[in-house]
C-alpha cells in the first residue's frame, strides 16, 4: 500500500508514543509495516532492569504479612480490652513498651517501603522504555491491554504486584490468544488480591463449613462486566455468584503455607493434571465450592481449579467479549467516538481467528479509519510526558518528578482510580487545570532541554502533521524555552 | 548535579526562612573585605534600543520610527532626558533617578560580535561569550567565577533552571519564585493563536489561567503577588545580602519580541525592569554602593516600525549599567546616527561597540579580574576586537 507523509506522521503518533529524532525518517518506507512488524509472538517489549520476579516478590509479601500480622497481634495486646471496637492505633504510635513490638513495626514499615520503592522504579523503567523503544506500537499495545485489565497500586496489597504483573502476565501476551492473556492476568496475584479473589471462600466447601467464611465476588463480577462481555453482555446475578463460586480456591500463597508445606503442594498437584497456574498462583482445593457451577446457561461440572478456567475461556471467546473490546480498542487509538465500521473490522478480525490479538492488531493497522490526518484524541498524561521526551531524544531520569507530574496531570504511576482503567476520553484529560499542569510541566521541560533547534525538533517529532501555524509560532519564538513550550503545548502535539 | 541540587536546596529554605545563604563547600570571605555585587539582567526576546535610550535629537528617529517614536524630553510622555540628545523611556523613571546621582550609564548602540538575527542563536552568544556561533559549551559569568578563584564567588540565577551564562564548572545555585518571573500572559496568547482550530483547548486553557491567576493574587505572605517584580527585586537582594549572600546574580526577563503592538508590551516590560532595579536598589540598603547592575539583550530591532506597530528582528541595541558602584558619565560609545547610508544592511541600528567591552570593563574593574584571564579564559579571543572598557566603575 502506498503510504505518504503523513500516513508515516500518523504511525508515530497515534499507533506509537511519537516520534524520536529520525524516526519519522526511518519509518517512512513503509509506515504500516513499521507498525506490523511490532507484532511478536513473544509480545510487547520488557522494561529494563533488574526487578523481583511474582515468585521473589510474593516471598517478600509474605514476609510483609507475617511482619504485619505480628504488629496487629502486638496492637491487640497492648489495647485496652474494652476497646475491641475500636480502630487501630494510628501507624507510628507507640502501641507497646515492648522493645520487640517497636522492631516488629519498624520491619514491617520498611518492608513496606522497599516494596513502594520497588515499584516506584518499576515505573520508572517502564516510562523509559516507552521514552526510548523503536517499538512504540508494540508498547501502546501492551497499555492498552494492562489498563483493559486493570490492577492498581491504589491498594498496596496489588501495587506490591503490578510492575510483575504488566511484565509477567500482561506483556509476554499482548500478541496471543485473549483467552491466554485474560487467564494470565486474573491468576495473577495483583488481580486476586486487587479484586479480593484471594480471600473468597465457598460456603460448603471444606474450609467455608469449619471457618464460617464465604464468597467474595468481587473478581467474578469485574471478570463479567469489564474484562470480557460486558455489563451488557447478557449475564445475570445468578451468573456472577455461580462464576464467583467456580472460582473459590484461586489464591496467592501465604505464610501459612510455609508452615504447612504439604498444603500448597498437595494443591498444586492437583492443579497439575488440568492446567498449571503460573508462578505467584495457588488454588487451594480446601476452600473451593464443590459441584456443578452453571453460568450463562452452560452447566460446568466440577473439576477444581479447571472449572472456573473452563468458564473464563468461554467468557474470553463470548461474541459479547469481542465486540465491546474492539469498541474500546478504537476508541483508544482512534477517535473517542468510534466509527461503527472500524469496530466491525476488529470484531470480524477477533471473531474470524479465535480471539488472536495479532490478527486484531493487524486488523487496526490495515484499516483505512486508522489513517485519518485529523487527530481526534487526547494523549493521555503520560504519554504526552512520554512523547515529550521522545520528541527531545530523552528518556525521564528521575522517578520522583515523573511521579508528581503525573499526580499533577491526573494520572499517577499505576494507581488507576477503580478497576475500570484510566478514562479514555478528551474530557478526562483536557480539562482546564489538566491543561494549566500541561504547561506548567512542558515550560520546565522546555527550560531543562539541551536542544538545539527547536524547529528542528519540531519538525523531527511531528513531520508532516506540523502545521503552518505551530511551525511558525516555533520559529519565532523568542528564546528555545519558548519554542519548545510552545511545540509541546500545540494542538497537534496535545492529540495523537 | 548533587552539590547544585543541595545548594538550590538550601537556598531555597533560606529564602523562605528569610536569612542569609549556607554554601557547601565555599572558602573563607575574601580578606579584602566582602566582595563587590554583580546582577546581569537579560533581556531575552530582543529589547528595542531605539525606544529605552530614546535618540530623541537624530533627525531620522522620528520620520523611522513614525506611531512608535518616544517624544523628546518635555513634551506629553515624554523621554526622560539624558545628556548629548538621548532620553530614558518615561517607564523608567527608577533608573532615570539613579542617573541623576550618578549611578546610571547607558551605552547606545551595542552588539555581540556576530551579526546573526535568530533569538536562539544570539542567546547563546550572549551567554557563552564566544566569537560566534557554538564555540564555548558554558557560559561566561560562570567562567568568570572561576577565573575569580574559583569559590569565592558564589553565583546564582533566578528562575528554575541555570540559564547558559552561569553553567560551567563552577557550582552555582538557582532560586525561583514560583513562575513569577515568567511571563504568563505572553505564553497563553501565543498558544490562543495556536488554538483557533482547537476551541476545546483554547477555551479551557483560558479558564485554567484565569482560575490560576485567581488563586495567585490571593497568596499569603510566602508568594509573591503576580506581576509584582519591585517585590522579585527585593527577594533577589535579600540572597545577595549576609555573609553568605550570592555575589553574581543572572536574572531573565521575557517578553521583548515586539513584533506588534509595541508600546503597550513595552511599556509593561521597561516598568517591570525599572522596579527589578529599584527592588534591587532598596533591598540592598549599603550594598548597593557595591553593586553592579548589567542589563544586556541578544540583538535590537528594525530602526523602521513595521506594519504592526511593532519592530523586528535588527542588530544594534542598548546596554545599561547601573549601581552604587558605577562612575558618573556620558553615553559608552559612539551614536552611529540613523541616517539611511549609516543603518546596518540598510535597516538596523549599525552597532558601535561589542558587548563584550563593557563586560570585560565591568568585570575587571568591578569583580577584580585581571585582564589575561579575561582575554584568554572569561572572553577568549576577544583581546584585540574587544578590549576592556575603561571608566565604567
Amino acid at each position: 500500500m502506498a503510504s505518504s507523509p503523513t500516513d508515516t506522521a500518523v504511525a508515530v503518533s497515534r499507533l506509537g508514543l511519537g516520534a524520536r529524532p529520525g524516526e519519522i525518517d526511518r519509518v517512512a518506507a513503509d509506515p504500516r509495516g513499521w507498525a506490523i512488524g511490532q507484532i511478536r509472538p513473544l509480545g510487547a517489549p520488557q522494561p529494563s532492569g533488574q526487578f523481583a520476579d511474582t515468585a521473589e516478590r510474593v516471598a517478600q509479601y509474605i514476609d510483609y504479612q507475617s511482619d504485619a500480622g505480628l504488629v496487629r497481634r502486638d496492637r491487640r495486646a497492648a489495647a485496652p480490652a474494652t476497646a475491641d471496637a475500636a480502630p487501630a492505633p494510628a501507624p507510628g504510635m507507640p502501641d507497646a513498651a515492648d522493645p520487640q513490638a517497636v522492631a516488629r513495626r519498624e520491619a514491617r514499615q520498611a518492608a513496606r517501603r522497599d516494596i513502594t520503592q520497588d515499584t516506584a522504579q518499576e515505573f520508572l523503567a517502564r516510562a523509559q522504555l516507552g521514552a526510548t523503544t523503536d517499538d512504540g506500537f508494540a508498547e501502546r499495545w501492551a497499555l492498552f491491554w494492562s489498563n483493559a485489565l486493570t490492577v492498581s497500586a491504589a491498594k498496596f496489597a496489588s501495587g506490591a504486584f503490578v510492575g510483575q504483573y504488566e511484565r509477567e502476565a500482561i506483556r509476554p501476551h499482548v500478541f496471543g490468544r485473549f483467552e491466554d492473556l485474560v487467564l494470565a492476568a486474573e491468576q495473577h496475584p495483583a488481580m486476586l488480591l486487587y479484586l479480593d479473589q484471594a480471600r473468597s471462600v465457598g460456603p460448603d466447601s471444606l474450609a467455608g463449613a469449619r471457618r464460617n467464611a464465604g464468597l467474595n465476588e468481587n473478581l467474578a463480577r469485574e471478570m463479567m462486566e469489564l474484562h470480557t462481555v460486558g455489563a451488557d453482555g447478557g449475564y445475570t446475578q445468578g451468573d456472577v455468584t455461580e462464576l464467583a463460586r467456580a472460582l473459590t480456591g484461586w489464591s496467592v500463597p501465604a505464610a501459612r503455607d510455609q508452615r504447612q508445606p504439604a498444603r500448597p503442594q498437595r494443591a498444586r498437584r492437583m492443579a497439575a493434571p488440568t492446567e498449571p497456574g503460573p508462578d505467584g498462583f495457588v488454588f487451594r482445593a480446601n476452600v473451593h465450592e464443590p459441584g456443578t457451577r452453571t453460568v450463562m446457561g452452560k452447566a460446568y461440572p466440577a473439576a477444581g481449579l479447571a472449572q472456573g478456567q473452563a468458564i473464563l475461556r468461554d467468557l474470553a471467546r463470548h461474541p459479547a467479549t469481542a465486540k465491546r473490546l474492539s469498541r474500546r480498542l478504537a476508541a483508544h487509538f482512534v477517535a473517542d467516538d468510534p466509527s461503527p465500521a472500524l469496530v466491525a473490522r476488529l470484531e470480524t478480525a477477533w471473531t474470524g481467528s479465535g480471539g488472536d490479538l495479532a490478527q486484531v492488531a493487524r486488523a487496526l493497522i490495515d484499516a483505512p479509519e486508522t489513517w485519518t490526518p485529523q487527530p481526534a484524541k487526547i494523549k493521555t498524561p503520560y504519554e504526552f510526558i512520554v512523547s515529550a521526551h521522545r520528541a527531545l531524544g530523552t528518556r525521564p531520569p528521575r522517578v520522583q518528578p515523573l511521579r508528581q507530574a503525573l499526580l499533577d496531570m491526573g494520572q499517577p504511576p499505576f494507581s488507576p482510580p477503580s478497576p475500570e482503567g484510566w478514562p479514555d476520553l478528551a474530557a478526562d484529560w483536557a480539562g482546564p487545570d489538566a491543561l494549566v499542569k500541561r504547561l506548567n510541566w512542558s515550560r520546565t521541560a522546555a527550560d531543562a532541554a539541551q536542544a538545539a533547534d527547536p524547529s528542528a525538533v519540531a519538525a523531527s517529532a511531528l513531520g508532516a502533521r506540523l502545521s503552518e501555524r505551530t511551525r511558525l509560532a516555533v520559529a519565532r519564538a523568542e528564546s528555545r524555552p519558548e519554542a519548545l513550550t510552545l511545540l509541546f503545548m500545540s494542538p497537534e502535539f496535545q492529540r495523537r | 548535579m548533587t552539590a547544585l541540587k543541595m545548594n538550590r536546596r538550601r537556598l531555597l529554605a533560606a529564602a523562605s526562612a528569610g536569612v542569609g545563604l549556607a554554601f557547601a563547600g565555599r572558602v573563607a570571605a575574601q580578606s579584602n573585605g566582602p566582595a563587590n555585587k554583580l546582577v546581569v539582567v537579560i533581556a531575552r526576546g530582543a529589547m528595542d534600543g531605539l525606544s529605552v535610550t530614546v535618540p530623541h535629537a537624530d533627525p531620522n528617529y522620528v520620520p523611522l520610527r513614525g506611531g512608535l517614536a518616544i517624544a523628546a524630553p518635555g513634551e506629553a510622555n515624554g523621554a526622560l532626558a539624558l545628556s548629548e540628545g538621548f532620553g530614558l523611556h518615561p517607564a523608567l523613571s527608577g533608573l532615570h533617578a539613579l542617573y541623576g546621582q550618578g549611578q546610571m550609564r547607558f551605552a547606545p548602540a551595542v552588539a555581540l560580535p556576530v551579526r546573526i538575527r535568530s533569538h536562539f542563536d544570539a542567546q547563546d552568544v550572549l551567554e557563552n561569550g564566544g566569537e560566534g556561533l557554538r564555540q564555548q559549551s558554558d557560559g561566561w559569568l560562570n567562567r568568570a567565577i572561576v577565573a575569580a578563584g574559583g569559590t569565592s564567588l558564589k553565583g546564582l540565577s533566578i528562575g528554575a533552571q541555570t540559564p547558559l551564562i552561569l553553567r560551567g564548572d563552577a557550582p552555582v545555585s538557582s532560586w525561583a519564585p514560583g513562575g513569577l518571573v515568567r511571563d504568563g500572559d505572553r505564553i497563553a496568547s501565543l498558544l490562543q493563536d495556536l488554538y483557533v482550530e482547537d476551541p476545546m483547548l483554547g477555551q479551557n486553557l483560558a479558564r485554567g489561567l484565569a482560575t490560576e491567576q485567581l488563586v495567585g493574587m490571593e497568596g499569603g505572605d510566602q508568594r509573591l503577588r503576580r506581576n509584582d517584580v519591585q517585590g522579585l527585586g527585593q527577594a533577589v537582594a535579600k540572597l545577595m545580602t549576609g555573609p553568605e549572600g550570592a555575589d553574581i546574580v543572572a536574572v531573565s526577563l521575557d517578553g521583548w519580541d515586539t513584533h506588534a503592538g509595541q508600546r503597550a508590551q513595552l511599556q509593561t516590560r521597561l516598568t517591570g525592569l525599572d522596579q527589578l532595579v529599584t527592588g534591587l536598589k532598596n533591598g540592598l540598603g549599603e550594598t548597593w554602593s557595591r553593586t553592579a547592575v548589567i542589563v544586556a539583550t541578544e540583538f535590537g530591532r528594525t530602526a523602521r516600525a513595521n506594519g504592526t506597530q511593532g519592530t523586528d528582528h535588527g542588530t544594534g541595541s542598548s546596554f545599561l549599567l547601573a549601581g552604587g558602584a558605577v562612575k558618573r558619565g556620558g553615553p559608552i560609545g559612539d551614536w552611529p546616527t540613523l541616517a539611511d547610508n549609516r543603518l546596518f544592511e540598510n535597516r538596523d541600528l549599525a552597532p558601535t561597540l561589542d558587548i563584550r567591552s563593557v563586560f570585560k570593563g565591568v568585570l575587571r574593574d568591578h569583580m577584580g579580574l585581571d585582564r589575561a584571564a579575561l582575554d584568554a579564559r572569561v572572553f577568549p579571543g576577544s583581546a584585540a576586537e574587544a578590549p576592556a572598557m575603561d571608566g565604567l566603575i
